[in-house]
């Protein structure tokens, strides 16, 4: 892991018929694989819409890299790879198409990007189906060849937001492999996940936002130590720490 | 929660047809009211002051003809014929659009078909309400006439109503006959797209085939001129035959109107009871079209001098080109280009008449065809996200695509252009600067009104934006009439693109917020 930052995210506000992200700060680094806990609604794919340029924050600053995201979002943007949950992919191109169409709106020359789409395909078990148009492909498949596009422009920090839901063990075996690779060799990853095993055999460091702000954030061990039950899964530390967000939030409301 | 619903005998024909009543209203409230239901009193208002100015307009055309007084001649049962002909045929078009959706649709098939219910009976109810449906849209449009007869001339004219209702039944068994057909014999992977483009032509074809008759023997472009002409009258059938059966039960003779009542009856339960049978087997053929095998693409290598701006016309163009239902629906505005062509072929050289009608047409279809394909390319764009995460600023993504679009209205249109080149250099130029400024008005319209959407959703596009599509609509008259008076002198365009320019900036202020 590098010690440079490559996300932080200060005073971070955005509301639509209630705060969403509620004033957060967050700060992942170079290298590291940074896993995002919460309960639902509690903010976090706002958030990392947020840091992908899909949303405009309310307040607050996001850096990637050392680039603000407000000042030069093109120049942030061409750092970042976005993975939904529910990717949208065009189902009249075939793979290497999308693959091609994704490495141009990247500015990726073309010799490379054929290079890496063949390696990706492969890799991901994608080569029998390159040349096939999308439409007809299942969940797993889908969600494969969106990882394929965001892997191809090499992007510095990748942020998936349920990138396992709905694959079968073999494609979530894929995916995790995929992406366990691409932290050795120095991509920072960010991914929301409900999956609380995944988070804590992938995850270096885990932030839980609990309310629009983060309540607590360190490695699994560290989480543990701060809860009350301390010989506990990370299911259980994940209960307590929401528990006791919730309530503080609800108290400082009431401060308020 | 309502108990009616739990009231009615589950599984039985009026339980069913509650269900479909139901969303039938509801989908229908919220294409006028656009899914704001406080909308209802406005769009109610708008929807009654225009079926009355429709009914003034009406009675002020009918004054003379009724004044003369109205008798069951051949020439009047040959217009009356016409006009339940050129209705007949819009009913078919919707019809076969209908029938079509309801085996594709599948937002509850799968429900329906995986459920121990009786699908035949659904199936019924469903047969029967798009025969309803249909009616329903064809009495909108025939009403005004008829109310001014009815209430101006004589009330026989008000049976006019139940052959309406007996050419809808007639019209949703001949298109539940085809689809059917289709099934058959193209199987179920082609059925929708052929059905589309049958309905399509279907729609605009006997218009435009009345049209291509009367230019052809020197009527002009008007679609009652071949019913209105003598030698058309003198060709007719006797008064006696039974072609004049639909005419006469129109003008409320009583044997006519119960045949038909009696033969359309008849058809659609015989049609109703053999179609529901075959329904749920041929909606299940349509289930697995999903999971069917994927089509390949040969691949020849990465494009090796593309850029951002090459990749995004490129992915627009192919999606166009593969996407055969969504071509069709988007040059369907292309089938009214073949009457000012046949227009103009005729009249080559006959004088500068021919020009002041192709023009405009084809400036109007230019206009609608750029207004349809960048609401594709602009609101209709499939995968938003991982355009708008990629470091491509909106302005240049947003250019890319209208360059897209004009390219294709170019190609669309350019044989017009190439053969007033020919003809006439000056029609040339008026008609590319129509065709210019109606597309780019098209395309900065969707894109100040632009709003994400599946682009599966094209056929409600007009939904998603009314503002969007009146402006566009509304620009195109204004950019057709203008280019056509230019060609009398260029003058004459100054006052339309002020006119022009007036509506983009009103268009412009209705944008949704946060539209740039």
């Amino acid at each position: 892991m590098t010690s440079s930052l490559a996300l932080e995210i200060t005073g971070l506000k955005k509301s639509f018929d209630r705060p969403a992200v509620n004033g957060l700060d967050l700060k992942v680094y170079g290298g590291e694989f940074y896993a995002l806990l919460g309960p639902n609604g509690a903010g976090k794919t706002t958030t990392l819409r947020m840091v992908a340029g899909l949303l405009l924050p309310d307040a607050g600053e996001i850096t990637v890299f050392g680039t603000k995201l407000m000042r030069d979002p093109i120049a942030a943007k061409s750092k970042i790879a976005w993975v939904s949950d529910e990717p949208m992919i065009y189902d009249k191109l075939t793979v290497m198409e999308y693959l091609e169409f994704v490495s141009g709106l990247w500015g990726v020359e073309p010799d490379i990007a054929e290079q890496r789409s063949l390696e990706l395909v492969d890799w991901l078990g994608l080569a029998p189906h390159a040349m096939e148009r999308c439409g007809g492909f299942s969940k797993g498949m889908r969600q494969k060849v969106a990882l394929a596009g965001a892997l191809v422009h090499e992007p510095q920090l990748i942020i998936l937001d349920e990138p396992l839901t709905g694959l079968d063990a073999s494609s979530a075996r894929q995916v995790k492999d995929v992406l366990l690779s691409r932290v050795k060799r120095g991509t920072t990853i960010i991914m929301t996940t409900h999956i609380l095993e995944v988070a804590e055999r992938m995850a270096e460091r885990i932030g839980v936002i609990a309310d629009g702000r983060l309540v607590a954030e360190g490695t699994f061990q560290e989480l543990r130590e701060r809860s009350s039950n301390q010989s506990s899964t990370l299911e259980d530390v994940f209960l307590d720490i929401v528990e006791t967000g919730e309530e503080e939030a609800g108290l400082g409301s009431i401060a308020a | 929660m309502s108990g009616s619903a739990f009231s009615a005998k589950s599984n039985s024909f009026g339980w069913y047809a509650v269900h479909e009543m139901r969303l039938i209203w509801r989908d229908f409230a919220s294409l006028i009211t656009g899914g704001k239901p406080r909308r209802v009193v406005i769009v109610g208002a708008i929807i009654t002051a225009f079926i009355i100015g429709l009914h003034m307009f009406v009675a002020n055309i009918m004054r003379a003809p009724l004044a003369s007084g109205i008798v069951a001649d051949k020439a009047t049962l040959l217009l009356i014929s016409g006009f339940a002909v050129m209705l007949f045929s819009l009913m078919f078009s919707q019809a076969i659009e209908s029938v079509t959706r309801a085996y594709y649709a599948r937002s509850d098939l799968d429900l329906l078909l995986s459920s121990p219910a009786t699908s035949r009976r659904l199936f019924q109810v469903r047969t029967s309400m798009l025969a309803v449906h249909t009616t329903v849209f064809a009495i909108l449009i025939a009403s005004p006439l008829i109310n001014v007869l009815g209430f101006m001339d004589h009330p026989r004219w008000f049976s006019a109503y139940l052959v309406i209702v007996c050419l809808g039944g007639f019209a949703t068994c001949f298109a539940v006959l085809l689809t059917l057909l289709l099934f058959r014999t193209v199987g179920a992977a082609k059925t929708r797209l052929i059905a589309q483009i049958i309905s399509a032509i279907v729609g605009a074809g006997f218009i435009i085939s009345l049209q291509v008759m009367a230019i052809m023997f020197g009527e002009g472009i008007s679609r009652l001129a071949l019913f209105t002409s003598a030698d058309t009258v003198a060709r007719a059938p006797d008064l006696d035959s039974w072609f004049w059966l639909p005419a006469q039960a129109i003008m409320g003779q009583g044997w006519p109107l119960m045949t038909l009542v009696a033969a359309s009856g008849l058809s659609l339960i015989l049609v109703i009871a053999y179609s529901a049978r075959r329904f749920a087997v041929d909606a299940q053929a349509t289930s697995g079209l999903v999971e069917g095998r994927n089509k390949t693409e040969a691949f020849s290598g990465f494009q090796r001098r593309s850029n951002m701006s090459s990749v995004l016309r490129r992915k627009e163009w192919d999606l166009l080109k593969r996407d055969p239902w969504l071509l069709s629906q988007s040059l369907q505005q292309l089938l009214y280009l073949f009457t000012p062509g046949m227009l103009l072929w005729v009249n080559y050289g006959s004088g500068f008449g021919v020009y002041y009608v192709v023009i405009p047409v084809v400036v109007m279809a230019a206009g609608q065809l750029a207004g349809g394909l960048s609401w594709v390319t602009i609101s209709g764009e499939d995968a938003h996200e991982l355009i708008d995460t990629s470091p491509v600023t909106s302005r240049a993504m947003l250019r890319a695509k209208s360059e897209a679009v004009i390219v294709v209205v170019g190609l669309a249109t350019s044989p017009f252009l190439i053969a007033l080149l020919w003809f006439s250099p000056r029609a040339a130029v008026c008609l590319a600067i129509g065709i210019l400024m109606a597309t780019c008005c098209a395309v900065m319209i969707q894109l100040w009104h632009r709003s994400q959407c599946s682009r599966s959703l094209f056929r409600r596009r007009q939904v998603s934006s009314k503002t969007a599509t009146i402006s566009e609509a509304a620009v195109s008259i204004i950019w057709a009439t203008g280019a056509a008076l230019a060609f009398r002198h260029g003058l004459f365009l100054i006052p339309f693109a002020l006119i022009a320019g007036l509506l983009m900036w009103v268009a412009w202020l209705l944008r949704p917020q946060g539209q740039v």
